[in-house]
């Protein structure tokens, strides 16, 4: 029991070692990438702060609330999209280098090696946000008097364990569909994106597609870290309770779904032969 | 030449009592067919999908402690076997055990009992051997100090010094980084290893060293060795036994010298045949002529050009 148990903290630090290895030999590709990010970011909180500008309002602008909504949009997103890319990745970058057979050897359970590979996905998407939130933060006077980080950091980790969950499903594609699984995993990201209210509520989203933002993670982080921050809400309030019990829930359904779904799926492609074939 | 002690002493897997009397590997009747394209749409759903039947009811025991060599073309079927006793590929038919464990019901249990060299050197090229091996080491529960140790032992033996244990792999020759692959298959000394090609690509001394390590693997680890490769020699050097494998099917199974002598009866030859008229008598599509050797200029370029041509055909 003990051994298995060193076993698998083994194999988990494994993971989350290589892929820090992998983050430092491509050094150059992380800071392009960091970089995109944040003139991605900066380039929507600019839209906030020309909004008087851009609208031609007569009456005061209130710029600073416009400025948050979409800082933590950017933020959240900027979080989310490296953490379910990191998550997708248990199967892409494996299928890049050729080592997908190799890893699939390896006397560990396909869960110790997710959760090693989720661990870095979560502690690389932290570190990428912080940067960026930093550089942000710099460009604009942002008045974060009110905010509470405790709560904002919860819902943060909370929806981490969801968007693993739907990672995980998205890690199926590069599984089955070499050539194209992996452009297909970008689609389910983009979805979210679009109905999970990055930047605009979701109510101004058309009637049909609002059941979809309902069902997505990243809908209730984002609500709850903007009512933590702008409004300084505390965990135990109701408006962050709203916002907490459907996380647990997507999280409690997403990840074993996933995990599940997973196991069928590398059943099926030992079974067809679709691991032999790398990127 | 006596066997050197190239590794430190590990503790290699534990085997049970029973599982000590047993065969190391039993494969029944197993069969693998892949279907080449499945169609999606529904008027695409008359054509037939192309099927390749790349292991037709294979049968083949290997013994504990044994080498045995696994021979045939490109396209055989050998390297099919490997991935379904290294649990990558689930068969369609037949059964296989491995020390007495089902590689698919007890897929996890035969996961710790082997390891695998392909002939393709998988690796993350940006990463250093060092890393890499690192990597695998922890996956195979060895902690990182005496992994660190024995990657260093492995690496300089196979003659990779530690000004290169550092460097990308992306950095070594093709040569270099298959050593690396076959460290990592002994750095968890499997108590069945699978090496498929091991050494394509690897100068005559990397053979030799390559040829020592494996031998040693089974003196000192008492490791069965299950072999796949086009080097002849390098079978005689190695194998207590060849299975030689034409279509998916295994055709003729024995000692290196009972194979010779079968040979020699069947061509009605004086001496014992060579190791390449044995391949070449099982695996040739027809009989390859005087005529033929003329044509092509010798025995081998003959060989290889009717089986390219046979190739083409199917």
């Amino acid at each position: 029991m003990f051994t298995a148990l060193v076993h698998r903290g083994r194999a988990t630090y494994a993971f989350f070692e290589r892929n820090w290895n992998l983050t430092r030999r491509y050094w150059a590709w992380e800071i392009v990438w960091l970089l995109y990010n944040i003139v991605n970011a900066l380039s929507v909180t600019f839209i906030g702060a020309a909004a008087e500008q851009i609208t031609g309002a007569k009456v005061k602008f209130d710029t600073n609330s416009l400025l948050l909504v979409l800082v933590i949009g950017t933020s959240v997103w900027s979080y989310l999209s490296v953490t379910f890319d990191g998550v997708t990745d248990i199967i892409n970058m494996e299928r890049w280098e050729g080592t997908i057979e190799y890893t699939f050897m390896a006397p560990i359970s396909r869960f110790t090696h997710m959760v090693g590979s989720c661990l870095y996905a979560v502690a690389h998407g932290l570190l990428f946000t912080l940067i960026q939130l930093l550089v942000i933060a710099a460009f604009f006077h942002i008045d974060l008097s009110h905010a509470n980080y405790l709560t904002a950091l919860f819902l943060l980790l909370l929806g981490s364990i969801s968007f693993i969950g739907f990672g995980i499903g998205a890690a199926i594609l590069p599984l089955l569909y070499t050539e194209k699984g992996m452009q297909m995993s970008f689609i389910v990201k983009a979805v979210l994106l679009l109905v999970s209210g990055v930047y605009y509520p979701i109510s101004v989203l058309p009637g049909w597609m609002q059941p979809l933002a309902r069902i997505s993670p990243a809908t209730y982080v984002l609500e709850g870290l903007r009512e933590a921050i702008m409004q300084g809400r505390p965990l135990w309030s109701p408006e962050i309770w709203s916002c907490t019990w459907p996380l647990i829930l997507t999280g409690l359904i997403s990840v074993p779904a996933s995990v599940y779904a997973f196991s069928l799926a590398e059943r099926y492609a030992k079974r067809t032969g679709k691991l032999k074939r790398n990127g | 030449m006596a066997i050197q002690r190239l590794l430190p002493p590990l503790s290699t897997p534990r085997l049970a009592d029973h599982q000590e009397e047993q065969d190391a590997v039993l494969v029944e009747e197993v069969t693998k067919v892949f279907m080449k394209s499945r169609p999606w749409l529904p008027w695409q759903k008359g054509k037939d999908a192309r099927t390749v039947r790349a292991v037709d009811r294979v049968s083949l025991r290997v013994k504990r402690r044994e080498i045995i060599g696994i021979l045939g073309s490109n396209g055989s079927g050998k390297s099919t076997l490997i991935r379904i006793l290294s649990t990558l590929l689930i068969p369609d038919s037949g059964r296989v055990t491995i020390f007495g464990y089902d590689v698919v019901r007890d897929e996890a249990i035969v996961r710790r009992l082997i390891n695998r060299v392909s002939v393709e050197a998988s690796f993350f090229k940006k990463l250093s051997p060092m890393e890499n091996l690192i990597y695998a080491a922890r996956l195979y529960n060895l902690p990182g100090r005496l992994a660190r140790e024995r990657i260093v032992s492995i690496l300089e033996r196979l003659g990779i010094g530690a000004a290169r244990i550092k460097q990308p792999l992306e950095d070594m020759s093709r040569g270099m980084q298959q050593k690396v692959a076959i460290a990592r298959a002994f750095l968890t000394a499997p108590v069945l290893l699978l090496l498929d090609e091991p050494t394509t690509g690897l100068d005559p001394r990397s053979k030799l060293d390559v040829q020592t390590f494996v031998r040693e693997l089974r003196e000192v680890h008492d490791a069965t060795i299950l072999l796949t490769t086009h080097d002849l020699e390098e079978a005689e050097a190695l194998c207590d036994r060849v299975a030689i494998i034409d279509q998916g099917r295994i055709v003729a199974l024995g000692s290196i010298d009972e194979l010779k002598q079968e040979v020699m009866h069947q061509l009605g030859l004086s001496v014992p045949a060579s190791m390449h008229q044995v391949f070449m008598h099982y695996t040739a599509s027809h009989r390859i002529t005087e005529e033929d050797i003329l044509r092509y200029g010798s025995w081998e370029k003959a060989f290889e050009a009717l089986e390219a041509m046979r190739e083409e055909e199917e």
